[in-house]
């Protein structure tokens, strides 16, 4: 198939799926909030952090309100990744391959674009039912990936999509993990409270996990949280679970039988895959969750680079183009940029 | 709905006899849309235009920001055409694409035409249209006019005119094929049992017209259709007929030459294309040869075309027949290519350079419908009728000043049909686009694009200035 229309699959469903987990960032930063003791200070500027975009905030907004970073996040126009930028984004790409996909994702991605821009550019008094819209982001999330899945042969095209999809989705289970460390309790005194309980069940449920964490562990601990997000292997937003299918999904495009690479972007997947597979728990505890995370998100962007490279470039790239990480990506109180189209 | 109150005021209606009665054909039309209960045409004419935005169908409205998309504006009662009017518009257009092919042909080459004195030289030179870096090219097969859409219209005794040639990258096939579908959905007992020829095989017809210009010695030829991309306003049609015959759509930086071949790029690799149905200008095909500043087109497209290894439709060069200064000379193209006198009219055409002629405009210019050479669309006219004094001053000053871009026609009074006008029906004028392929042989689509001008009394059904469209029933015999 051709390379732009490749690009655009691949990023169509990515801006979905990055839409609905700017829901769920907001969603779990609100009920955080809410948890919270009363006299302790909001804390909304480690939201933006996790996105790995705070200049880009901080050129617009004056201070890290509700009201800004909300903003920001979900209805800015001029941010790439808001939810609406992303609605925006994918529908474009949609526009220019509906040849390629289903009448029915087609109207489904419209139905969700105007939705959106209904609550963005609407009169409608947001502040007063915040949930309410990103409940709506989420399902119209679910509804395109089952749309996709019901009326789109499963050929080249729809691989693309599902490789887009899940490796956002492993990008962006490990920014919801991650926002576990930016966010403050109050005091060192609450750790293993009731409100850290608290914050990680938020959390868990911000992935819609968990119900399903409950099934397999029933109790909250940290360990098993992290246990569960990164290493599952049948949850299907673990980010163990989602590089597994967009490695199927890169070797159903490419042919390339398991166990062995034909371009950079088998060999970086792979790699991580393999990663995931033998690591244990109690590694990843020792090297610190947020390191890890840290080192897992730049992964993804470089097997990102290596799509790009292998499949979308329209001119040779030099070989330095995958992004190495700068010192301000180590810097730790920095989150890893996101990747966008064209990159 | 009844046809009470519905009145002709003298026009040649395309449903009635002028005594009222339904013409051949459309009685079982006329009886149904009679006996309809109050508001069931109203109800199924919603619900023909939401299917047809749900399909997709619609065009995005340049300068919109937003990119809003809309439907076509579209008429549910059809605009049905006896089999005796189709034979004389296919024969017509037969005789007509023929000849201009020749025309093409012959004026990018040994301009045969201008050497026997028929049409003087500096009329082709100063065609905006004209591409002198055709000059000796070569068409495959030699064939120049592949898919062309010629505008008909119909004057108060019901003879056809054509009014315009269409011989770049015409539009609006998509339409004949999506309104079909629509309508037979929307009035299947009628459909059935009036006999209609059928037009789905369009895009069959079209793959093979372009398979046919395939390099010799290639069996199974790649044929994509190139667009200018998802802004443009013709986009839902060039993804349509794309997914219709089963081939890639491509823009521009799809393609690239290498090593003197056109080839696409895919993920796996690069892939060679043969045919290229291309839906951009030629002006845009390549910045190597045509304007250095397109970012839409192929560098090194033009070389590959010269060698023979990469087919375009329609060849780049046709535009000059769609100049309406050549369109003036076309009854004498026509005769002079095939010896015959040209089946199909032409509305009788003032030449601004001709000193007789012009002056002859500008004392009638509240007569006549003024039109700029180069321009379609409906855009740069002056309808005289209509006009004001200001208006018409304007144009004076503009033709003085630039004579050869301008012609002037007779107000031709359009057919009317009926169309439903808050929730009523009432007489509007329409033109027919049909269309036309050149590949083996030359054939007529039994249908075509009936175009309406839905502001009443308005003569323009261009899209672009508010008209919409209607089936064509073309009736078998």
């Amino acid at each position: 198939m051709l390379s732009r229309v490749a690009d655009s699959v691949y990023w169509m469903t990515r801006y979905i799926e990055r839409a609905e987990n700017v829901a769920r960032f907001v969603d779990v930063n609100l009920h955080l909030m809410l948890d919270l003791p009363r006299d302790t200070e909001q804390q909304w500027e480690p939201l933006v952090r996790t996105t790995g975009d705070r200049e880009l905030f901080e050129a617009t907004y004056e201070s890290y309100t509700a009201s800004n970073v909300i903003r920001f996040l979900t209805f800015d126009s001029t941010y790439v990744n808001s939810i609406y930028g992303c609605a925006a984004s994918a529908r474009d790409n949609a526009r220019s391959v509906r040849e390629v996909i289903s009448s029915e994702m087609w109207t489904q991605l419209n139905r969700f674009y105007l939705m959106v821009r209904t609550a963005a550019f609407g009169n409608q008094d947001f502040d007063y039912a915040p949930h309410e819209v990103f409940s709506q982001v989420k399902v119209a999330g679910h509804l395109f990936e089952g749309v996709m899945d019901a009326t789109m042969s499963h050929g080249e095209a729809w691989h693309f999509g599902r490789m887009g999809r899940l490796l956002e989705r492993a990008d962006k289970t490990t920014r919801i993990l991650d926002m576990k460390y930016f966010i403050l309790l109050p005091d060192v005194s609450y750790v293993g409270t009731p409100y850290d309980n608290i914050q990680w069940a938020a959390l868990l449920q911000s992935a819609s996990a968990l119900e399903m964490y409950r099934k397999k562990y029933g109790r909250i601990s940290p360990r098993s949280v992290v246990e569960f997000l990164l290493l599952d292997m049948e949850f299907p937003r673990a980010v163990r679970h989602c590089l597994k299918v967009a490695e199927d999904s890169l070797r159903a495009i490419t042919g390339t039988p398991s166990g062995s690479y034909a371009n950079r972007a088998e060999q970086r997947l792979g790699r991580s895959c393999a990663n995931l597979d033998f690591t244990s728990t109690e590694e990843i505890l020792a090297i610190g969750v947020h390191e890890f995370l840290d080192r897992l998100q730049s992964e993804i962007n470089e097997v990102g680079d290596a799509i790009f490279e292998a499949f979308f470039a329209t001119e040779p790239t030099p070989t330095e183009a995958p992004r190495k990480p700068t010192e301000e990506d180590e810097d730790e109180d920095t989150g890893m940029q996101i990747q966008t189209q064209g990159a | 709905m009844r046809f009470d109150g519905y009145s002709l005021d003298g026009f040649f209606d395309e449903l009635f006899e002028p005594d009222g009665t339904p013409r051949a054909g459309g009685e079982l039309l006329v009886e149904l849309l009679s006996r309809l209960p109050e508001g069931e045409l109203l109800r199924r004419q919603a619900a023909a235009e939401q299917a047809l935005l749900q399909l997709g169908i619609t065009f995005t409205v340049t300068g919109d920001d937003e990119g809003t998309e809309r439907i076509f504006p579209f008429d549910v009662i059809p605009r049905i055409l006896s089999a005796a009017d189709f034979a004389t518009i296919e024969r017509g257009l037969r005789q007509r694409i023929f000849a201009l092919n020749e025309f093409v042909n012959d004026i990018y080459h040994d301009q045969k035409i201008v050497a026997d004195g028929v049409i003087p030289e500096f009329v082709i030179r100063s065609a905006a249209s004209y591409l002198p870096e055709i000059v000796g090219l070569e068409a495959p097969r030699d064939i120049w006019c592949h898919i062309s859409g010629t505008d008909l219209v119909r004057d108060s005794d019901g003879t056809f005119y054509v009014l315009e040639d269409n011989l770049r990258t015409p539009s609006g096939v998509s339409y004949v094929l999506e309104n079909r579908h629509v309508l037979k959905r929307t009035f299947p007992q009628v459909f059935t049992a009036t006999n209609v020829r059928p037009v789905d095989d369009y895009p069959n017809r079209l793959l093979e017209t372009l398979q046919h210009l395939a390099p010799d010695g290639v069996h199974s030829p790649t044929v994509v259709v190139l667009t200018p991309g998802r802004y443009n306003s013709a986009y839902f049609e060039h993804s349509f007929l794309a997914r219709q015959m089963g081939v890639e759509l491509v823009e521009g930086r799809d393609l690239v030459v290498i090593d003197g071949w056109v080839c696409m790029r895919t993920t796996k690799g690069l892939e060679r294309v043969h045919v290229i149905y291309r839906r951009l200008n030629a002006e845009f095909l390549d910045p190597l040869v045509f304007r250095p500043d397109s970012v839409l087109g192929v560098p090194g497209l033009m070389d590959a075309y010269r060698a023979g290894r990469v087919a375009l439709a329609n060849a780049p060069g046709t535009g000059v027949a769609d100049d309406k200064v050549i369109y003036a000379y076309v009854p004498e193209i026509v005769k002079y290519y095939t010896g015959q006198v040209a089946t199909l009219p032409n509305v009788e055409t003032f030449v601004c350079w001709e000193d007789d002629q012009r002056s002859y405009v500008l004392s009638h210019l509240e007569e006549l419908v003024v039109k700029v050479a180069n321009e379609s669309g409906g855009y740069g006219m002056l309808v005289g009728p209509h006009s004001t004094q200001a208006e018409r001053e304007e144009f004076a000053r503009r033709i003085d000043a630039d004579p050869r871009n301008y012609i002037a026609q007779p107000t031709v009074a359009l057919s009317r049909a009926p169309v439903i006008v808050d929730g009523k029906l009432e007489g509007r004028h329409v033109d027919l686009r049909p269309f036309v392929l050149y590949g083996e042989d030359i054939t007529v689509l039994p249908g075509g694009l009936t175009r309406v001008a839905l502001k009443k009394g308005s003569l323009v059904v261009n899209s672009s200035q508010g008209g919409g469209s209607k089936d064509t029933w073309v009736l078998a015999n």
